[in-house]
Parts: C-alpha cells; structure tokens; sequence
C-alpha cells in the first residue's frame, strides 16, 4: 500500500535559512510517528508545512496521493485555495498553544467547523461533538468558555475539536509543552486514547520520551532539517546507533528526571 | 434678553448637531468597516482603493473638504443640499480614520487564531467574519469613541456652509444679543452634554460586549 504521507527531496527555506534540504520522509497509513529533536531543527515545519501552515519550494509532497503543488499552481503555495481546501479535509492539528477560540463556548469550538466546513446540521454536529467531549473527559464543561478552563482542559478541547473534522491524519506541535507538569498527564491520556485508532495516521512532535515509546509505531530524531535516526521505540531507546542520537536523548533524559526529580520534592 | 429666551433656538440647533453627528458616525462606521476590511484584503485593487481613499481624508482638512463638496462639485454639476453635504463629508471623514481603527485591531488579532481557523479549514470570509472579527470589534470600542467625539466637534464646522447647527444659532444669538458670555457658555454646555451621552453609549456597547467570561478583562489589560 502507499504511503498516505510521502516527501520527496522537499527543500523548505525562509529566506537565506534553508530549514529542510532534500527532505525525505514517508509514512503508512494509520502509522503513530513521533518526531524528537532539538529545537529549531524543522519539526514543526514539517507539521506546518502538512497543514498547509507553510509554503515549500522545491520537491513533492503528497497526501494520500494528492501533491500539494498543482501542475501551473500560484502563489507561494503553488495551488488554489479549492486545491488546499482538499489537501487540508485530510489533516488536522493541535498546537502547542491550544488555539481555541476564545468567543465561542466549549460547545461551539468543537460544532463550528463541522457546520460551517462539513455543511453538516447543527443538531447533528451538536450531538457528535457531545460525544466527543465526553471522550476527553468535558461533558460537564460544554457551556463553559476557554478562559474559564485549565490549559489541560482547553488542550483536551482542542483535542476533541480537530477530531470533530474527522481527519485522516492528525498532527501534535508538543501538545503538553505549555502545560503545568501536573496537567499533562490527563491530555497525554487523550492522545494515547487515540493511538489506538486503526485508521488514524498520527505525527506527534513531542519531548515526552516515555510517552513516545509507549504510543508510537516509530521514532525519528530529527537534526538540522533531516532525520538522523528512526527506529521502532523499544530499539531506537534501548540501542540508538548515531552518536548524536544518544547525546540528545541522555540531555533530555537527564532534564526529565531533574523535573520530576523537582516535582517530587515539591510535593 | 435672559438666558432662558436663548434656549430655544439653541435647543433647535442641537437637534441638527445630533442628527447631524449621529447619522455621519453610523454611515462613517459602514464606511470604516468597508474600507479597513479592504485593506486588509489581499486582493491588490481593493486594498488599493482603500488606501487612496483613507489617505485622502486623512490628509485634507474638513473645512476645505466641506467647500469643495459645496462650492466645487456643483461645478461639475453634481450638488447636494448643504445637510446632505454635511453628512456625506463628516462621513467620508470618519470612516477614514475609523478604517484605520477597524484594520489596526484585526491585525491585532493574534495569528494563532488564524492558523487555528485555517486548520479547521474555514474559509477566508469565515474566518473573517466569524473569528477575527468578533475578537478584534471589541478593541475597537475605545478608539471609536474617540473618534465619535472628535465627530462631533467636526460638525460644528458645517455652519460655514449655512447649516443651523447649535454653533450656527450661537453665531446668529450673539450677533443678535452681544452677549457673547451667556450664548458661548450655553453653546460649550450643549456640545458637552451631547459628548457625554455619545461617551455613555459607547461604552454601554463595550460592556454589553465585554460582558460574560469570553473576554474577560484581566485578558487584555
Ligand atoms: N516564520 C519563520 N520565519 C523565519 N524563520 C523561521 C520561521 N519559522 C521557523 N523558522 C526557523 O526555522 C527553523 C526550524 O524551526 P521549527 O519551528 O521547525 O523548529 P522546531 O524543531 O519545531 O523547534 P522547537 O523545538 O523549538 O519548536 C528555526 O531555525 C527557526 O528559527
Ligand atoms: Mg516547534
């Protein structure tokens, strides 16, 4: 079967600073891949660029098939806004910063886009996205805005919004990262949820190593725009081969323990 | 003559200052919106357009806008009464400052919330209309009520093209009675008074807005 997301030679830069180079990754449908790295290495560009967040310049990349560019597409995106409306009914994503919308209740950040997008009937809409949110655990709070919840309750609604698209492949820009260390636990719980979901192809920026091997079919280290390692989790942990590799793994090791090291004193 | 023999006519010219004031400054916020949305538009001709016209407002003063819609235009045989001139020229005024106000808060609007709408797919007047907008209205509120007020006094100046606004009266009261004291003190009061309630409504809109946990204060201050 082919790949539902292939790159191939894409080369990203912004401006003089060339992120990706030749850029080569696939992934098999229904495939859970985490993405390590240090920062300002591209992970996140890569998602974006999936998202249709960010542009590329050279090279082909394809969703389930369908290239980005179109052949005579404009712009900096080389496609029409018709052409990106169809990649992007394929993908979602949750951001670091959870992006919910703040005038709208928990209720509508979830029904909105399946109305407005889907053109699906409100009460429908409605009664999937209960469901939904009873999933990550917020049925109570569906009438609540987003300032009123914790950053772990907006990220399970984000969450629970994305899902709502019903998209085939669905991306995580460190979905825990700007949360309280005692807050990531319940959306970590979320994801791992949905990891068991056959069909759903998920791309999970992440620095929770634990949690990375326990969810993913593979892990890819990614340094300066290329991936320098990829493994399945308990072989990539157990027995990294590149020397780089294991420098960035101790390095984050070591700063996790100290966290839960500090954590535990602090309790 | 007392004081109280001038109120009439004064109360007379207010009401032309109000209608005046309140008409220009709704037809200015349609235009605001129109125009701040087209310049923030990413189709070059409209964003263009926008452009020329804030500038042109922005950049000429009003009494000399208000002559030439009066004096000039007839010229070319297009004329209008001198209220409708008024009204058009305070509008065209306020709408250009208010397009600026409309554009500056949706660039306000943090660009987290686009990518959002744009992973959800939303279409661009989706998003715009359904997300930008409804954020960004609300940092509107105060600069809007600035520039209804910097309205209001504007329209003193239609008396130079014979309108019997409330400085209208108070010109023809004083010439009449010489009694600059008690008319311009009068005439000060009403504009003030005026000012105020424009300034109470404005902010009633704001809280009415604000109201709820959407968009609580702590957020934005
Ligand atoms: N909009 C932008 N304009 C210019 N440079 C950018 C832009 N976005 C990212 N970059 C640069 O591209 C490189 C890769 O960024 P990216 O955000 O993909 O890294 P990352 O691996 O996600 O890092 P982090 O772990 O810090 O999130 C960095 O050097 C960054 O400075
Ligand atoms: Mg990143």
């Amino acid at each position: 079967m082919n790949p539902i997301i292939r790159f191939e030679n894409v080369t990203k830069r912004f401006g003089a600073l060339t992120v990706l180079d030749n850029f080569n990754f696939e992934v098999r449908r229904g495939e859970k891949v985490t993405l390590i790295g240090p920062s300002g290495s591209g992970k996140s560009t890569v998602l974006r660029i999936l998202m249709t967040l960010e542009p590329f310049q050279e090279g082909l990349l394809e969703i389930d098939g369908i290239s980005y560019h179109e052949p005579g597409g404009r712009g900096p995106f080389k496609a029409s806004e018709t052409h990106l409306h169809k990649i992007r009914s394929n993908v979602g994503m949750v951001f670091q910063s959870f992006n919910l919308f703040p005038h709208m209740t928990v209720l509508r950040n979830v029904v909105e886009a399946p109305v407005a997008v889907l053109k699906m009937n409100r009460g429908e809409a409605e009664s999937r996205a209960t469901e939904l949110l009873r999933m990550v655990g917020l049925s109570d709070k569906k009438d609540h805005f987003p300032s009123q919840l914790s950053g772990g309750q907006q990220q399970r609604v984000a969450i629970a919004r994305a899902l709502a698209m019903r998209p085939r492949v669905l991306l995580f820009d460190e979905p825990t990262s700007a949360l309280d260390p005692q807050l990531v636990g319940e959306v970590l719980g979320v994801i791992r949820d949905l990891a068991h979901e056959h069909d759903l192809t998920m791309l999970l920026v992440t620095h929770e190593m634990r949690f990375a091997r326990e969810v993913s079919d593979r892990v890819c280290f990614f340094d300066r725009g290329r991936i320098v390692e990829q493994d399945e989790p308990e072989r990539f942990f157990s027995n990294p081969q590149q020397p780089r590799t294991r420098e960035f793994l101790s390095s984050i090791l070591g700063e996790q323990e100290q966290m839960r090291e500090s954590l535990r004193c602090a309790q | 003559m007392t004081w109280m023999q001038y109120l009439p006519p004064l109360l007379k010219g207010a009401q032309v200052t109000v209608m005046i004031s309140l008409s220009s400054i709704a037809i200015g916020a349609i235009l605001a919106f129109a125009a701040g949305i087209a310049r923030t538009s990413s189709n070059p001709i409209l964003s263009g357009i926008a452009f020329v016209y804030i500038v042109l407002f922005r950049g000429t003063p009003l009494l000399v806008q208000l002559f030439w819609f009066y004096y000039a235009l007839p010229l070319i045989g297009i004329s209008f009464d001198p209220i409708t001139t008024g009204i058009m020229t305070l509008s065209l005024l306020t709408g250009a400052f208010g397009a600026e106000v409309v554009r500056g808060a949706l660039l306000a609007v943090p660009h987290t919330q686009l990518e959002a709408a744009r992973a959800l797919n939303f279409s661009k007047s989706y998003t715009l209309w359904h997300i930008s907008m409804p954020q960004a209205v609300i940092e509107m509120m105060p600069a809007f009520g600035n520039l209804a007020i910097q309205n209001l006094k504007d329209t003193a100046l239609v008396s130079l093209i014979s309108i019997a606004d409330l400085t209208f009266q108070a010109q023809s009261m004083r010439n009449i009675t010489l009694d600059s004291a008690t008319v311009y003190t009068l005439t000060l009061l009403g504009y003030f008074i005026i000012a105020l309630c424009i300034m109470l409504i404005v902010r009633f809109i704001e809280m009415k807005l604000r109201r709820g946990p959407a968009f609580p204060r702590s957020a934005h201050s």
